[in-house]
């Protein structure tokens, strides 16, 4: 344990970690990592995997809705990905010392937080097609760089989440698109959900850069690779493009690309709803926490029968040892 | 540094430190899945399941989604042995300088075919 090495043995260790970050190589669990890197790594994982898990219910609550049966299968599959995502990034993120029930107890005692995305409402299926769109589509944009992040672990979940979630961009482009080509009511419900969502995406990247007193310390680690208004600009370009290809619009009269500085400009953003939305006052935050606990509860049963089978047969296993 | 490995092969804890923490929770096991026929088992990660089946059929839901596999190992993460991870470097220092072990070292032969 790192409190209780010899002195020198915590300098050689401090020594290799800066060597390692200014390599632009990669930190494993077990080398030794600065006390404030671990708690910023556990802190910023352990809320991924949260919002992974929570981004399960406005979808999940679809299914019985969805249009089709292939539509169906599709939006099935997607959830099952998001838990994946989930669990990949508890993985990494236990691998930092905090054991993965702590982090579902945090979640489920409200300590915990989790993307505001999951605490809008999802009225139609076209805002189905728009969460896979826009949302999914700004997630990707977040995580690529991310799967360079120093931190090895989070880095190596951060590729296979990767890899899985560009099928979740494009199934949301194709329901927006079959439904804009639809009746002039699909079509008004495409635009309407694209209206809801554009900016709410957008400030998923987190608060702009001269407010986001953590990502200078997070860069420096060669956690994060791109500032949160670096990454939204990029993300408003690519969707500027994509929203032609939808023959929808996006509902922002100031998007421009700036000449001068070579990048993308978008209108102002409600960061007082951000605000509010991230204190537990958005619209669907009770609800979202209240199924999170349900489910927690619901499924004691299983978990319990597992157990309760696992040590019928580890003990009929003993036996059988014995009797041999 | 707790126990608990994973996703990282370096985290398995070296059972020689005594410090494998007794989780209250399910066991953590290692998750190896070979992609084709003729090729390795690779590790792809870690899950937790109370027991080896529960493993196995969690691994497949987990790793295993598209098709990435047509074998899968699960281990308990507690039963593997890592090299001292603080012992890197006087354990790993005997290959450094015999550059002769490669065949790049002998460069005498260029322009030789087939050699």
């Amino acid at each position: 344990m790192a409190t209780t090495a010899p002195v020198e043995q915590i300098e050689a260790g401090e020594q290799l970690f800066r060597d390692l970050i200014a390599r632009d190589s990669r930190i494993e669990p077990r080398d030794w990592m600065p006390e404030a890197y671990r708690k910023s790594l556990t802190r910023q994982i352990s809320q991924h995997a949260h919002s992974e898990i929570i981004g399960m219910q406005p979808e999940a609550n679809w299914i019985t809705r969805a249009p089709s049966l292939k539509r169906k299968a599709i939006l099935m599959a997607k959830v099952q990905d998001e838990a994946g995502h989930g669990l990949y990034l508890y993985s990494a993120a236990e691998t930092l010392g905090t054991p993965r029930d702590k982090m579902t107890e945090d979640l489920i005692a409200g300590k915990a937080r989790y993307s505001s995305i999951f605490n809008y409402p999802v009225p139609t299926w076209a805002d189905i097609g728009a969460i896979g769109w826009l949302v999914d589509g700004a997630a990707i944009c977040n995580q690529v760089p991310l799967c360079r992040a120093s931190y090895g672990p989070y880095g190596r979940a951060m590729v296979r989440v990767c890899k899985e979630e560009s099928f979740h961009q494009r199934q949301g482009f194709e329901i927006l698109l079959e439904l804009a080509n639809g009746t002039p009511a699909q079509r008004e419900m495409a635009q309407d959900a694209v209206n809801r969502w554009y900016a709410p995406s957008l400030m998923m990247f987190g608060p702009p850069d001269d407010d986001s007193p953590n990502s200078k310390q997070s860069m420096a680690w060669n956690i994060k690779r791109f500032s949160n208004d670096e990454l939204r600009a990029r993300f408003v370009g690519m969707m500027v493009e994509q929203v032609k290809a939808l023959g929808l619009t996006l509902p922002d009269a100031e998007v421009r690309f700036d000449e001068e500085t070579q990048k993308w400009e978008h209108g102002p953003l409600d960061w007082n709803e951000f605000a509010e939305v991230l204190a537990g006052r958005g619209p669907c935050n009770a609800q979202r926490m209240e199924r999170r606990r349900e489910a927690h509860e619901e499924g004691a049963w299983v978990r319990e029968a597992a157990a309760a089978y696992a040590d019928k047969q580890a003990a009929a296993r003993a036996a059988s040892v014995k009797a041999v | 540094m707790t126990g608990g490995s994973t996703t990282g092969d370096d985290g398995a804890t070296a059972p020689s430190t005594g410090l494998q923490e007794k989780r209250q929770g399910w066991p953590l096991w290692e998750v190896f899945v070979r992609s084709s026929r003729g090729l390795s088992h690779v590790h792809a990660g870690s899950l937790h399941a109370p027991d080896a089946d529960m493993a196995v059929r969690n691994a497949r839901d987990l790793y295993t989604r598209r098709n990435e596999g047509v074998s899968l190992w699960v281990v308990p993460s507690s039963s593997i042995i890592t090299s001292d991870p603080d012992a890197k470097e006087q354990f790993f220092e005997s290959p450094q300088g015999k550059d002769y072990r490669h065949a790049t070292y002998y460069t005498k032969s260029e322009g030789v075919k087939h050699l």
